[in-house]
Order: C-alpha cells, then structure tokens, then sequence
C-alpha cells in the first residue's frame, strides 16, 4: 500500500506550496485514474508520491509518505526505485543514451538493481511481452517512432518490478491501438497485486481501467471517487476535465429523450469488436 | 586467441546468481547483443587492443628514429589493419588526421631548427637539413600514434570498451558518465537534425551557399543546446527511478571473450615498452637510423 499523508510539498527555492494537505491512498492491486486542469499539480503529485519529490529533487515536503508501512524519508533513491517507479510523459527523456538495443535498455533497470543475469533477462522477456515489443529488441532506441519510445519507456519500468507504479501522461504519444495496450498491460499488472496511479487527459484510458478517480486542483484534491460516479459529475467540466465519450454520450442521449441502455448495447459491442482486433503491436 | 562470439556473462563467475537458470536460448540471445565482430582482430577483447595501442604510441617515442615508428606501422599496425579489413580506411582517416599537425610541424622545424647544413633561405627563415631530419622523425611518429590509436577505434565499438572495463571493476557510474558522453554525439546530431527540419518549416534558409548554411546555423545552436538542458533534470529523474544510483557492482549482459594467450600478450607488450624505457633512460638502447 502506498500513502500519502497531509502532504503539502513546496519546490525548492520557490516560497508557496504546490500541492496542499494531500491524502492519497493506493491499495495493491488498485488502479487509480488522476485528472485534472494544467498546471493543477499533477507531476508534482506524481513525483511526491514516488517519493523523488524531495529525496532527489529537493524542495520541503511536510506530512509523510509511505510505502507498504516504511515511511519514504530515510529511504535513498535507488531503495525508493526497488518500491515504487514513476514514469514521465517525453520518452526521449527516459531513454539512458547509453543502450544500443532496446533489449539492453529494458535490462538496464534490472541490472542496476544487481539481479543475477537469469532474472535481468527474465524480467525484460516479461516486460517485452506484456507490451508486445518482442520485434524490436535489436531495435536502436534512438530509431523508435514516439509511440515505440514511450511503450518502451513504460516497459523499462515494469522490468524493475516495483509493488507502486506512477505513470505521468503515459500514453501522451500513443494512438488508440498503442492506447489500449497500455491499459491491458497495467490491468494485468493491477492483478499481480502492483498498485498504480496515472495521471491522464485521455479519461476513456482511465474510464476503463481505474476502480478510482482523484482529481486535483490548485494542488488540493477535491473529488475522491469511484470512477464511475467521478466521471459523472457534471461539476467535472468546470474543473477542466473532459469526461470520457462513455459519460457524454449518455448525457447526449438523455438530452434527446433516448433511453441510453439501448446505444449502450451498441458501444459494448464496438468495444468488443475493436478488443478482438487486439491492441496492435507498435511498428 | 579469442573464441568466435562474445560470451554472456557466466553469473556463477560474478556472484549475482545462478548460471543454470539462464537458457542456452537466452544466452545465445544475449551474446548476440555484443557489438558484431567481422574479424579475428575486431574480435580480440578490447583491452589486449587498447594495450596494444598504446604500448606501439609510447614505443613509437621511445624507439625513436625513422625505423622504429616505421617497423610499428609496418609490422604491427598495418598487418592488424589488413587482417581487420580497414586498411584503406585507417590510411585514409590517419593521414587526414595528421595532415593539419604535419604541416605546422613540418614549417616550424624545417625553419626555425637550429642547423649548419642550409638548404634554402625564405625570407629571414633558413631551412636546415637538421629541421627535415627532425620533421620527418616527428612525422613517423605521429603517423605510428594516428594509425595505432585509429585501428584500435576502427575495431573496437565504445560500449565493448567501457562495459569491458566495467567488469574489471570500473566504477558503473564512471562507466555510464564515459558512454553516456560517447554517445551524446549521436544523440545531439539527431536533435539538431528535428530542430533544423522545424525551423525549415518556419522558413529558415540552411541551404545554398556556405554564408546561406552560416547564417542559418546561428538560430539552431540556441535551441540544441537549451533543449538538452533542459532534459537533463528529467533524464537524471529517469535514472534514478531505474536504480542508477545503488552502490555496488551489477551484472552484465555480455562480455567480449578474454583468454589467457591475450593476458600473456598483453604482459608481454607492456614488459617491452618497459624495458624500451629503461633502456633509453639508461642510455642503453641502441641508436636507429
């Protein structure tokens, strides 16, 4: 489990805070979907509960943040990154510039980590397999179109295998197939116990995939819900948030005096038919 | 010397886990994801070439004369070369490479050496048999260095070097910082090449005559430099969350194969240049032409 207890987080040499009295809490096993308006305080969010905001960033944290009951603070970077990883929206920034395959990037978390070579390896065929990415692994990962670069991104922190995962904007560069894929992945992962949170514009990712929705403003949370009822608040759109095609189409339905459970029947099977044609695979 | 691929890392060897656990299929993948190696000489471990490089650099200087730098060239360095398949390109890449030194060497000795035998008279400047004599050792010399130093750069992939130096203890972090900086290159050439292609979008001319290319250089140098900083903090961020931080030694995917005939060889070359040394601080060593 991890918690984030009356966090209020203030950047280094900056004099206000950013994120105030900030409850969080994420089970294992449990996908939480985080929205909310630019600059509301989402990747300061998401740094602070991977704990690199302040251990590695600096900056004044007050309140705590723990991690399956250790608390974050005394706990150096790499501890942190055998716990809980975070991912950001530019994969060109997550690339190490020191792999020359994408294999070799994916095995590079693991091999920090002083794994023995059987696990490294095993852990980046499970992690190239979750994102179906097995057909570039003598890829250069300089040579990978945006879409490529961020699954591989997001691959080369499920090879760390950590209990918490943080995604910022994980599918900002990915289409609808790569979209869905991602989802899949962090569904699956979410049943292996492995708690997450994802900062996302695209509410139909998290419409999908979260029991959860917080969202956040002027660095406060101000709706904590399940993902349904968040969804469809109608106090959502003034907050900045789109709500997912799902929710407007109900409310469009409504307006128009059309019983919603009838197109429903429609969209489940559209779903269906587009989950058959499988989530494609990154080229 | 050294066995045809590169070997996977034999984890029983390093202390990080079980070797049996890893399949024949998966340690054959792995190796394979060792830079290729067309040649015998490509494929020696990296450190039997670095020493080989240097001991023929130092020995070039210490041996001194027109005979020794040649016979490195001849006996040693073109030989490899050929067998590595890049002689033409190693000839070509060492004489672009000591041309600019050649010529101001070549016009500061010839000229301002000290000598007795005159050839001609430019202007003030006299040229001395003894100022060729001297242009032309110096010269060998920095031949034998550009040709020894570029067949170790033609044949050996920067990542087979640093990771090679890994496993014998350097320090992950200095290795990271020692590729990262390699490959930082690549990586620069690429960003400016999206820059330029968005500033063309806008309109900028990098096209055309050289003053047309200067003058469209100038805008993009602003924003590949300020954009790779700006990545910098994020990128650290990335690595951290990867563990890049925790002490201690990790496992490597591959190794280029070592063997004992290559720790010999080594040995040996590094007791000659030695032993070179020696000699000539002790006045010892044999005069060459």
């Amino acid at each position: 489990m991890l918690q984030l207890t009356g966090a209020t987080y203030r950047y280094a040499g900056y004099a206000k805070a950013v994120l105030h009295e900030i409850d969080l809490r994420l089970d294992d096993g449990e996908i939480v979907g985080l929205v909310g308006p630019n600059e509301a305080g989402k990747s300061t969010l998401c740094l602070v509960a991977s704990g690199l905001a302040p251990t590695s960033i600096g900056g004044d944290l007050t309140g705590s943040l723990t991690l399956d009951g250790t608390p974050a603070a005394g706990l150096k970077t790499h501890e942190l990154a055998e716990r809980v990883v975070v991912g950001f929206q530019n994969p060109n920034t997550q690339r190490s510039g020191i792999a020359a395959t994408v294999y070799e990037e994916i095995a590079l978390g693991p091999m920090n980590l002083g794994l023995s070579v059987a696990e490294t390896v095993a852990r980046t065929r499970e992690a190239l397999a979750r994102l179906r990415l097995d057909h570039l692994v003598t890829r250069d990962p300089l040579r990978l179109s945006g879409g490529q670069a961020q699954l591989v991104a997001i691959a080369s922190l499920l090879a760390m295998r950590p209990r918490h995962i943080i995604l910022d904007e994980p599918t900002a560069q990915l289409d609808p197939a790569g979209t869905r894929l991602v989802g899949e992945a962090l569904r699956s992962l979410a049943e292996t116990g492995t708690s997450l949170l994802i900062a996302e514009h695209k509410t139909d990712l998290l419409d999908g995939l979260c029991s959860r929705i917080v969202v956040i403003d002027g660095g406060r949370i101000v709706v904590d819900g399940p993902t349904a009822a968040v969804f469809d608040d109608e106090r959502l759109a003034g907050l900045g948030v789109e709500a997912p095609a799902r929710t407007r189409l109900g409310r469009a339905l409504a307006e128009r005096g059309i019983d919603p459970a009838v197109v429903a029947d429609a969209v489940a099977a559209a779903s269906s038919a587009a989950d058959a044609d499988g989530p494609g695979i990154a080229r | 010397m050294a066995s045809r691929r590169p070997e996977p890392i034999d984890p029983a060897t390093t202390g990080f886990g079980d070797a049996a656990a890893l399949s024949a299929a998966d340690a054959a993948f792995v190796a394979g994801l060792a830079p290729p190696a067309p040649s015998a000489y490509h494929r020696l471990n990296p450190m039997t070439k670095a020493v080989a490089a240097t001991v023929e650099s130092l020995g070039a200087f210490v041996i001194g004369g027109y005979l020794g730098p040649l016979a490195i060239i001849g006996l040693a360095v073109l030989p490899a070369a050929v067998i590595a398949g890049v002689a033409g390109r190693l000839v070509r890449i060492s004489l672009l490479l000591t041309l600019p030194i050649a010529i101001s060497v070549v016009l500061v000795s010839v000229f301002t050496r000290a000598g007795t035998t005159v050839l001609f008279t430019v202007g003030p400047f006299d040229a001395t048999l003894e100022g060729v004599d001297f242009a032309g050792q110096t010269l060998v010399r920095l031949l034998a260095i550009s040709t020894a130093i570029g067949l170790f750069g033609l044949t050996t992939e920067s990542r087979s070097f640093v990771l090679d130096l890994e496993r014998r203890g350097l320090s992950p972090r200095f290795a990271f910082v020692a590729l990262a900086t390699l490959e930082a290159v690549p990586a620069m050439v690429e960003r400016a090449s999206v820059i330029a292609s968005a500033q063309r979008a806008r309109g900028l001319d990098t096209e055309g005559s050289v003053r047309a290319r200067l003058r469209g250089v100038l805008p993009l140098v602003g924003p590949v430099i300020l954009s790779s900083l700006t990545e910098v903090e994020e990128r650290s961020l990335a690595l951290e969350v990867r563990a890049f931080g925790r002490p201690g030694r990790r496992a490597l995917l591959w190794r280029i194969a070592d063997s004992g005939a290559q720790f010999a060889a080594r040995a040996l070359m590094l007791v000659a240049l030695l032993a070179a040394i020696a000699m000539r601080l002790t006045g010892t060593f044999p005069r060459l032409p």
